[in-house]
């Protein structure tokens, strides 16, 4: 118990924390990207007719976009040491492979169906 | 003949990673709780990936703007994404008051951190039972693991005319991927809930007072903020995609 006191009492001085206006715009930015991808979905995607080929990319990057957000100032991790948030970022990096693997993957499955 | 002296042998190195202190910076169960967020996260993805291979793979699929198009108890029909648009305000704003609970605890607030974390757990009950209503309502009309609606409803969940036998298929996979992932990131939210409850309670008996740091707020909302995370991607490619 003592252990954790001292640390984090050496932890405190030099770290940069969230202010309550701060966390109030992260919110704000995370709500305005949300009522985006309404938007989109809801009145930009069915009025003009766009297919999903191009939708769904713009989709995706907005929901990076939010979890950047959410990782970096709610989880606090760009006021983390530049170490851990490597130790944290690049393993998520391995996920992109799977990804390249089962989309390859699917196309197959399409090919042996039809 | 130079005096000065080269670098002494026995100097004590100080950069982050010689030795004699944590180069993180970071308490041991926050470090720890960050990794295993990484597995977890590595979980999700190989669920949702799953998904996208499936969905990828099947000729058609039930269009999200078809089968969520209700808000159960008010709208029956015609107002697609409105019900998750909700749920998903309520886990953001939620996250929201668990940074407000991390800050208030920077400052030793004892009474504000109450507040926030009472917010934060009334916030994660109201999106668990936005969740219930969702999948009662989608039981409703049929859909569960391995059961998928009769052939008149589940027409109605298709943009034009496709066979029957395609339409079964791809509404078993739906049926199963929808409740496996949604379930899997309700569960995690029912066991942040019961969490946080846990740490609220601490909270009142000031064992962190004592203790002097209110870390463990900080770490429950490490947790916290992962299960919004999560829900952020499971929002996006199970509705809007």
């Amino acid at each position: 118990m003592s252990a954790e006191t001292t640390d984090v009492h050496a932890e405190h001085g030099e770290h940069e924390t969230m202010t309550k206006g701060r966390i109030w715009k992260v919110f704000f930015i995370l709500l305005l990207i949300t009522c985006v991808e309404f938007f989109i979905a809801l009145v930009v995607a069915p009025k003009f007719g766009i297919s999903s080929t191009i939708v769904n990319p713009i989709y995706i990057v907005l929901t990076l976009l939010k979890a950047y957000f959410i990782v970096a100032f709610f989880m606090h991790l760009k006021f983390e040491k530049v170490g851990l948030a490597l130790a944290i970022i690049v393993p998520i990096l391995f996920i992109i492979g799977l990804i390249l693997v089962l989309t390859n993957e699917s196309h197959y499955w399409i090919d042996l169906r039809g | 003949m130079s005096t000065t002296v080269a670098q002494p042998v026995d100097e004590v190195k100080s950069t982050p990673w010689s030795g004699g202190r944590s180069p993180f910076e970071v308490e041991y169960g926050k470090m720890m709780m960050w990794f295993f967020l990484l597995s977890d996260a590595f979980t999700f993805s190989s669920l949702l990936i799953s998904y996208g291979a499936l969905r990828f793979s099947a000729p058609v699929w039930p269009a999200p703007s078809l089968v969520f198009q209700s808000f159960p108890g008010l709208i029956e029909h015609g107002a697609p994404l409105v019900f998750v648009g909700l749920m998903t305000f309520i886990l953001i704003m939620s996250s929201v008051t668990m940074v407000l609970a991390v800050e208030a605890g920077h400052r030793n607030s004892k009474k504000e951190v109450v507040w926030w974390m009472i917010a934060t757990v009334v916030g994660g009950l109201m999106f668990l039972s936005c969740q219930a209503l969702e999948w009662n309502h989608l039981h409703s009309e049929g859909f569960w693991w391995g059961h998928i609606p009769n052939k008149e409803t589940m027409q109605e969940f298709f943009k034009g005319g496709v066979p029957l036998s395609q339409q079964a298929m791809s509404s078993h996979q739906f049926a199963n991927l929808f409740f496996t992932i949604t379930g899997f990131h309700g569960f995690h939210v029912f066991s942040g809930v019961i969490i946080n409850i846990i740490i609220t309670v601490n909270v009142l008996l000031g064992t962190y007072e004592r203790r002097g740091s209110y870390l463990m707020v900080e770490k429950v909302g490490l947790y916290w903020h992962f299960v919004d995370l999560v829900w952020v991607f499971v929002f996006t490619f199970f509705y809007l995609v």
